[in-house]
């Protein structure tokens, strides 16, 4: 991840600190699998869709942070407890706001970000109309040669 | 004093620039210049100026002169040697210098090697050059002077990151440097067939070889970016679509429309205008990628040259080259004359499909990666992440990539469908049955499915070609094709089965314990502390098997480093020709247990052997551009001596 | 082609505005708060059990007692937690009921750091998983929420408290009472 940039930065974002760390063991779930492997994939998807607050540019399913790990914790207790990822996802961002989902809801603050592939697939298919539209016109400059 | 030849050389290449920079746009114009003649020798000059200055650099590294300010910031006498060296780089500083050396380097070779172009567009490609090269001079010796010394010198020095300190990151770098670099050639070339409006074939051959050069450095460094990213962070994953990820991919897209476009002006004559918007684009877009990694104005609880300073004099450097540019464009385009045309179903309409898909993709990435920044200057905190990339970009890729298994195929200018059928139906048939047969036997999400259907049929697709060519004689570049579109297919294999069918485990396991993951069998008989030269770990031992197969050992430890402080994880891999099985050790519990994590990630290594393979195609595509390029000289030359003695014999 | 010179004067645009951002966003603070969506909203309901032997738990009814009480996220492991502690004490002798959740800590550790830095806290829940934490929409240690006599926070604030934080955090735990 680059660094020259790449490499030094993703390393300064993901090295752990040594100081300033609790010495408290992670929760049940931070690192231990749910039983069900159905739930657990439910789990897993999600969580790599959720950022972790204390680090750069990380979701909580790649992080050693124990915030991560306490995140982890909770998704994992919340599907075991039956409920939906949508609505753990709802849950984190009745708390934290958009910032926590790398999944862009559609809503008044990010439309741009779907309006802008239409618009390109709109470009994109009227530049090759264009080509079609031309193409007529040098089959007939072939037929007349 | 080693380092004062470095500052010294440095300075000196800075005064050269700005003669090249006068020299090089006074030559372009009608008239000419009397600086004309000193424009190569000073761009030739330059590189080696540079080669002095960054050779000091690195030998203040190698001897850790903790005199120099950079060395002892960024090093420590403890660290091995090739630590130290690669230090060099690994820095804001040092990076720069790198910057410049290779630019200077690729100025000198220009002005040494290319005389096929007209004087006068050479000059103006020389005095662009310089005029990029000038801001960058300035910006080292203003503000990032990387041989500043320390007074009082200290006892030793801070160090290297610890995830630095790893061979693939040391060379990562500069490989993307380079391509990064490279793309200002390119850049240069497009301002300077703008300037002397000369937008043709010949431009496009000259230029073809640094894009296609820059383009595999760039390739190479983020297969390795990736592959540094999956096994030193310990989770598994190789891509994050992180800003700085983003960063190098944008001007690697850029590059890659660029290539085939140029291809295009070089055998056709058509998309004149296009080719030089993308020269133009994918140097902006390596400039962006600096810009917004050394600002930290995406990453900022992370301070690496986060300096309100430096990232001003790159957003002025990025205004005035790529602003400076485009309006020039703007200015210019009506005046380049409309290239050749051709039908859609042509080799040419292809490759315009290509370009357009890649320059959607490019559109999305950037977008995606700016917007957080965008709404941000509004108060609201947004992100975006895998769950909006993956799947918007896959609708222009995905299309882009049945193009690219048919696109070959063409003949250029025109072409009818029915003398492509036969293996444009092998090709559809063999994904559809692809597509049945994983869709019967496994359940698997949309795009992994499509993913590895298409992989095979891009597989078989790449290599037709060849059908009806003698193998012998087709030329280098061709072959360079195939590999690089069989690389496509090789790693979209990767990605798709890795995402469908890696599994998972994580377990708190004591020695003795068994773990079962997909076909492995792991047994852990210990853990013990183990020392390295700068760190000590804990290192677990774990016997593993594939089906019950012979033993082997992983080994994943937990490293701490004491110079700076960190913590790694270094995990153990064991790669089978069908995937690798990924062990890392985590903390130990409260009851005495161990966290361990396994992944088996099926197939996962083509992700990066499908990289190495596209750069490799690259480099048998520049291999035969260059063996042809010497051929067609020497022919010249011998056709020039011939008439010579023609005219002597008749002169007689 | 004067569609061409029309479109690249757009690209243009695009680039400068592109730059106009940047230039804002270099010239503007980097802060990388998370701010709380729980601001305005009612507490969440929780129980926790006392950090230390010498203060009661915590739980959601406490803080609907009808008095107005600051919320104190901390850790003993954390540095700027201990930077805050003269503020925290400044609070309480201006007469702030100051609540306490450690997050992620051991009783000793609390013990020990509420012994060198002071103990301002009427009452310290314990919370090993960060779940109050995570609930209340907390992104890191230290944290100060301000809770009114119904339960609901109405202020926020992230980091450690500043000599100058305190009047106003005073003011805010203030209008929560009113």
């Amino acid at each position: 991840m680059i660094r020259w940039l790449i490499p030094m930065l993703a390393a300064l974002a993901f090295i752990q600190p040594v100081s300033a760390q609790d010495r408290m063991p992670p929760a049940p779930y931070a690192y231990t699998q749910l039983d069900d492997p159905a739930l657990e994939e439910q789990a897993r998807e999600l969580m790599h869709t959720l950022r972790c607050l204390k680090c750069q540019s990380q979701s909580i399913a790649d992080s050693d942070a124990p915030m991560a790990g306490d995140m982890r914790h909770q998704v994992r207790t919340r599907i075991a407890a039956g409920e939906s990822p949508d609505q753990v996802r709802e849950w984190l961002i009745s708390r934290y706001g958009d910032y926590v989902s790398y999944e862009p809801q559609v809503s008044a603050t990010t439309w741009p970000l779907f309006v802008l592939p239409i618009v390109l697939l709109v470009l994109a298919g009227t530049v090759l109309m264009r080509r079609i539209g031309r193409r007529k016109g040098d089959d007939a400059v072939d037929d007349a040669a | 004093m080693i380092a004062e030849i470095g500052l010294a050389a440095l300075w000196l290449g800075a005064a050269l620039a700005v003669l090249q920079l006068l020299g090089g746009f006074l030559g372009a114009r009608e008239q000419g210049s009397e600086l004309t003649p000193l424009v190569r020798p000073a761009a030739m000059l330059q590189a080696l100026l540079c080669a002095v200055s960054f050779g000091a650099l690195v030998y203040a590294f190698a001897v850790t002169d903790l005199s120099v300010e950079l060395v002892a910031t960024h090093s420590h006498s403890m660290k091995p040697l090739a630590f130290k060296l690669s230090g060099a780089w690994a820095n804001h500083e040092g990076s720069m210098l790198l910057w410049i050396t290779v630019m200077a380097l690729a100025g000198g070779l220009i002005a040494l090697i290319e005389h096929r172009l007209p004087s006068r567009m050479m000059m103006a490609t020389l005095g662009a050059q310089a005029f990029v090269a000038v801001g960058f001079y300035l910006f080292i010796l203003l503000s990032s002077n990387p041989f500043k010394r320390l007074s009082p010198v200290p006892a030793d020095g801070n160090g290297l990151n610890p995830l630095l300190q790893d061979m693939g990151v040391s060379f990562h770098p500069p490989t993307l440097y380079i391509g990064y670099v490279g793309l200002s050639v390119a850049f240069s070339f497009a301002v300077g067939a703008l300037l002397t409006r000369n937008v043709t074939p010949e431009f496009a051959r000259v230029m073809r070889p640094w894009v296609l050069g820059s383009w595999i450095f760039l390739t190479i460094g983020i297969a390795a970016g990736s592959y540094w990213a999956y096994y030193e962070l310990g989770w598994g994953g190789w891509w994050f679509w992180d800003p700085v990820e983003n960063a190098s991919l944008m001007p690697w897209l850029a590059a890659t429309a660029l290539l085939h476009s140029a291809s295009v002006l070089a055998a056709r004559d058509a998309l004149r205008t296009w080719t030089i918007m993308l020269g133009v684009i994918a140097f902006s877009m390596s400039m962006l990628g600096t810009f917004l990694v050394r600002s930290g104005i995406l990453t900022s609880v992370h301070a690496f040259a986060v300096d309100p300073e430096r990232g001003s004099f790159i957003l002025i450097l990025l205004a005035l080259y790529i602003g400076g540019a485009l309006v020039l464009f703007a200015l210019r385009a009506s005046t380049i004359a409309e290239g050749e045309r051709f039908a859609l179903f042509s080799r040419e309409g292809a490759l315009v499909v290509n370009n357009v898909a890649l320059s959607s993709i490019l559109g999305i990435v950037l977008l995606g990666t700016l917007y957080p920044l965008l709404t941000e200057a509004f108060d609201v905190r947004v992100s975006v992440g895998p769950p909006y990339f993956n799947p918007v970009s896959a609708i222009f890729f995905l299309p882009m990539l049945a193009i690219l298994a048919v696109g070959p195929l063409l003949r250029w200018r025109t072409d009818s469908f029915r003398r492509i059928r036969l293996p444009v139906i092998i090709i559809a048939v063999v994904t559809i049955a692809v597509l049945a047969l994983v869709l019967a036997l496994t359940e698997i999400g949309i795009l992994p499915l499509l993913g590895l259907a298409m992989s095979v049929g891009i597989a078989i697709a790449s290599f037709m070609p060849l059908r009806g060519r003698n193998i012998l004689r087709t030329p280098l570049p061709i072959w360079g094709m195939c590999v690089a579109h069989f690389g496509v297919a090789v790693a979209l294999f990767g990605v798709a089965a890795d995402t469908a069918f890696q599994q998972e485990r994580l377990v708190a396991a004591s020695p003795g314990d068994v773990i079962e993951i997909g076909p492995w069998e792991a047994r852990m008989t210990s853990v013990s502390p183990v020392a390295g030269p700068n760190w000590t770990a804990m290192q677990g031992d774990l016997l593993v098997s594939y089906e019950g197969g012979p033993v082997r050992d992983a080994h994943p430890q937990a490293r701490s480093f004491w110079a700076p402080q960190g913590e790694t994880s270094e995990v153990a891999l064991l790669t089978r020709w069908n995937g690798q099985l990924y062990v890392a050790l985590g903390n130990m519990a409260d009851d005495g247990r161990w966290q361990l994590r396994l992944w088996w990630k099926p197939f996962v290594t083509y992700i990066w052997y499908g990289g190495l393979l596209i750069a490799f195609g690259g480099m048998l595509a520049l291999l035969g551009r260059v063996i042809g390029d010497v051929r067609r000289r020497s022919a010249e030359l011998r056709e020039d001596r011939r008439r010579a003695d023609e005219a002597e014999l008749a002169a007689s | 082609m004067k569609r061409l010179r029309y479109t690249l004067w757009i690209v243009v645009g695009f680039a400068a505005a592109l730059f106009g951002l940047f230039a804002y966003q270099l010239s503007q603070p980097k802060d990388d708060f998370v701010e709380s969506a729980m601001v305005g909203q009612p507490m969440p309901a929780f129980d926790l059990p006392p950090a230390v032997e010498s203060r009661p738990g915590l739980s959601r009814a406490d803080l609907a007692d009808g008095e107005p009480k600051l919320l104190n996220v901390f850790a003993s492991w954390c540095i700027p937690c201990a930077a805050e502690a003269p503020q925290l004490d400044a609070l309480e002798r201006a007469g702030a009921n100051i609540v306490a959740v450690a997050i992620r800590d051991r009783t000793e550790d609390v013990d020990r750091f509420l012994a060198a830095y002071g103990n301002p806290f009427t009452r310290i829940g314990k919370d090993d998983i960060s779940e109050v934490q995570l609930a209340i929409g907390s992104s890191g240690v230290p944290e100060t929420f301000v809770i009114d006599g119904n339960g609901v926070i109405t202020y926020q604030h992230i980091g450690d408290i500043r000599a100058d934080d305190v009047p106003m955090l005073l003011e805010e735990l203030r209008k929560a009472g009113s």
